[in-house]
């Protein structure tokens, strides 16, 4: 543990300052690095190049721009509504980062029903969702709202189902020992690499990205932003920082469940071979506190390249072939991950 | 393919017959759609209204007229020569095919035939300009099924096709390059060599495509059984070029019709699909890019020498007489008749385009699919703006 005592409200300050650091650094790396750079050379292009060397600074730009954008409101819209649904959203992302792990003691809270609650507030983004589609006094924003709302519905269930598989396995819902199990654990009595989930909730692993790809919709799950069917969706009519507000949502949330992910599958801050005879998070040295975070936004980085690579490649689904893909694929796929799982924790 | 259609038609009518049952426990009531005329969707201006049940679609009608430009009736306070400039900007992507037709007539009224050189590189930039026109048709495809990736492909391998066209005709848009007895001027040097390489690119290009797009099993689910259009109906409403031949009709004007272009020195395929439905127009289109890169690679191996303007006289006009021409267009056939009356300029073109015609079929197919597929018909059915507007 770390020796140093801070009053309470230098703890709050740094907690809030942490969080924040915690959303948008993962936003605007995946905006740039993946959004600009990755897509445009996959498309055979340069992506921006202008501003600040190899366009780097580009993003500050498009802040700078959506901020001077006119904040137009349709005359027939629900203002108050309209005006609080980004919000939500991205509220949704800011209580999801708050139980992430990011070293033995560089979390912002250690709840003990850490996953359970994450999994709750990544649900609160429908409302915003919704809302946002519902006030914005518009046919296309409307259809767009209720795809969102049916598609966020059907995909927590087989998130969650994926999960569980993972819970059983380590015995406990608290996110910070579920990194410990991992790097803890061995397999076969070897210790070298750990138990990292991946391996044997693989299962579970691709579920749980098949759904968070929906969950977040990105292609091929983008039917509620669709812009050749709906425009742009539950967002058509948002403009200037209320957009901005959407847009950092949407790809903090993408690192958000990336940083969740690693956590769940791929043993969190630890790396294989860098767990020296730690027994549990009390023995573990202090100076994991500052790589633990590095380790973390490497497989962040990891994950949401995956995330984004199948959104730049892949056609969109219809809403129906993505609820039979849900009711019909995903959750039998995961409650036999989970019968498995189960009758192998009773095994061994 | 009968069994899609009555699946397609027993979907309608169960639809319809729970919303009954729903209008009266629940007193749901239809919402009506405007798709365009500004949506990403509609490539430009064309309006379609559709009424929606929840997300289905119960009729839909195409509107359209919002860039109509009047094209007919311009032609006829112009003369003969002047006339290609307007009718170059009616299929945008394919402007040189635009012109043949047009000027084929003429000659036709003038009896005067353009020498055998310039019949060969009518028909070297016919099918290049539908190269151009059908690879911006096959990236476009992503877009509207939310692939955004083939389109910049498309966008940079059409580039090298416009290149050739600039390099031929001085325009990479609007070439303008037709005239009465012949062409405007020779090849430029080198061209040919060019010509050939960039033939392959497109065919990598065909292939990058077909990888990309239609082995992908997302794209194949979106498409297949979505819109058929049986042959019959398909005659019915006038369709043509490769929708019609998407529908399991062969009908080529290039290969059916002897005009005195360089087609019947050619050999090549007549592409068609037994399906009707999106994915074989989509298919059809790629097959017939490939072949044009075929058929161009043919032309250029026996291109004739000599000159490339027939004898024609300074100030022309056209005999009194009527005549009408058609060819197989990028979009499908595109006609014109032209009536003269002796003067400088025409005294009435009607000019039959093949978007015109292909959009009509709209209400028939639309009726009972789900807003997405409304946007996959409507891409695989191709069509341009200017080409339904004139």
């Amino acid at each position: 543990m770390i020796a140093v005592d801070l009053p309470y409200w230098a703890q709050s300050l740094l907690r809030v300052l942490g969080g924040t650091v915690a959303v948008l650094l993962p936003a605007g790396t995946i905006v740039y690095l993946f959004l600009f750079k990755m897509m445009s050379f996959m498309q055979s292009r340069l992506g921006p190049m202008e501003a600040g060397p190899y366009g780097s600074m580009q993003l500050f730009a498009e802040v700078g721009k959506w901020l001077q954008k006119e904040d137009i409101q349709p005359e027939n819209a629900d203002k108050r509504i309209f005006k609080i649904a980004p919000l939500i959203v991205l509220v949704s992302t800011f209580l999801l980062v708050a139980v992430v792990p990011f070293g033995p003691d560089a979390y912002f809270t250690d709840f003990e029903a850490g996953i359970f609650y994450a999994l709750a507030v990544s649900s609160v983004s429908v409302l915003g969702i919704l809302i946002a589609g519902w006030s914005s006094a518009n046919k296309y924003s409307l259809l767009g709202g209720l795809r969102a709302a049916g598609q966020l519905i059907a995909y927590e269930l087989p998130m969650v189902l994926a999960v569980i598989g993972v819970v059983i396995q380590a015995g406990t819902m608290n996110l910070n020992q579920i990194v410990e199990q991992q790097n803890a654990g061995s397999m076969f009595g070897w210790d070298g690499l750990g138990n990292p989930y991946i391996l044997t909730q693989f299962v579970g692993f691709l579920v749980f990205m098949i759904a968070v790809q929906a969950e977040l919709t990105q292609a091929p799950f983008d039917m509620p932003i669709a812009e050749s069917e709906l425009v742009s969706g539950y967002m058509t009519e948002y403009s200037g920082f209320r957009f901005l507000i959407f847009f950092i949502a949407e790809f903090a949330t993408v690192g958000v469940f990336s940083l969740i992910a690693s956590v769940l599958f791929l043993g969190g801050w630890g790396i294989p071979f860098s767990w020296f005879g730690w027994e549990s998070n009390n023995d573990v040295d202090d100076w994991m506190n500052i790589v633990g975070p590095l380790i973390m936004i490497t497989k962040m980085l990891g994950l949401s390249f995956l995330i984004m690579w199948v959104r730049f490649s892949y056609p969109r689904l219809r809403e129906d072939q993505l609820q039979r893909f849900a009711w019909k694929v995903l959750i039998p796929v995961s409650l036999i991950n989970i019968m498995f799982t189960a009758i192998l924790k009773v095994a061994f | 393919m009968t069994d899609l259609i009555d699946r397609q038609k027993l979907s309608y009518i169960a639809a319809q017959a729970a919303d009954a049952r729903l209008n009266v426990e629940l007193e749901t009531e239809g919402m009506t759609l405007n798709i365009g005329p500004q949506h990403p969707a509609t490539h430009g201006t064309l309006r379609i209204i559709v009424r929606l049940d929840g997300e289905q679609v119960v009729w839909a009608d195409p509107s359209a007229g919002y860039m109509h430009r009047g094209y007919e009736k311009l032609t006829e306070v112009r003369t003969f020569p002047q006339v290609t400039t307007l009718i170059n900007r009616i299929d945008w992507l394919g402007s040189f095919a635009n012109e043949v037709p047009f000027i084929l007539a003429a000659e036709q009224l003038m009896e005067i035939e353009a020498p055998p050189r310039a019949q060969w590189i009518r028909t070297i930039l016919f099918e290049l300009s539908r190269i151009a026109n059908v690879s911006l048709f096959l990236g476009d495809l992503g877009v509207q099924l939310g692939a955004i990736t083939p389109v910049f492909f498309a966008f940079r391998d059409r580039e090298y096709v416009l290149n050739l066209i600039e390099g031929a005709t001085g325009g990479r848009f609007h070439p303008n390059f037709d005239r009465i007895g012949g062409l405007k001027e020779d090849l430029p040097k080198g061209w040919i060599d060019e010509t050939r390489q960039v033939m392959k690119k497109l065919r990598n290009f065909c292939d990058e495509i077909e990888n990309l797009l239609f082995g992908n099993k997302i794209f194949q689910d979106r498409t297949r059984g979505i819109g058929v259009i049986p042959p019959a109906v398909a005659q019915q409403y006038g369709l043509s070029g490769a929708n019609l031949r998407a529908s399991g009709v062969d009908w080529d004007l290039r290969r059916d019709q002897s005009l005195p272009l360089a087609y019947d020195k050619v050999d090549f395929k007549v592409w068609t699909h037994p399906d009707g439905d999106s994915f074989a127009r989509c298919w059809v289109r790629l097959q017939e890019t490939r072949e044009a890169t075929k058929i161009v690679d043919q032309l250029l191996d026996g291109i004739p020498s000599g000159p490339v303007m027939a004898k024609v006289p300074r100030i022309i006009k056209v005999p009194e007489g009527e005549a009408f021409v058609s060819t197989e267009n990028p979009l499908g056939e595109m006609g014109y008749y032209v009536v003269s009356q002796g003067d400088l300029g025409p005294f009435r073109v009607k000019i039959r385009t093949a978007s015109f015609n292909n959009i009509s079929i709209v209400p028939w197919v639309l009726r009972g699919v789900y807003v997405p597929d409304v946007i996959t018909i409507l891409a695989s059915l191709y069509f341009i703006l200017g080409d339904i507007d004139k």
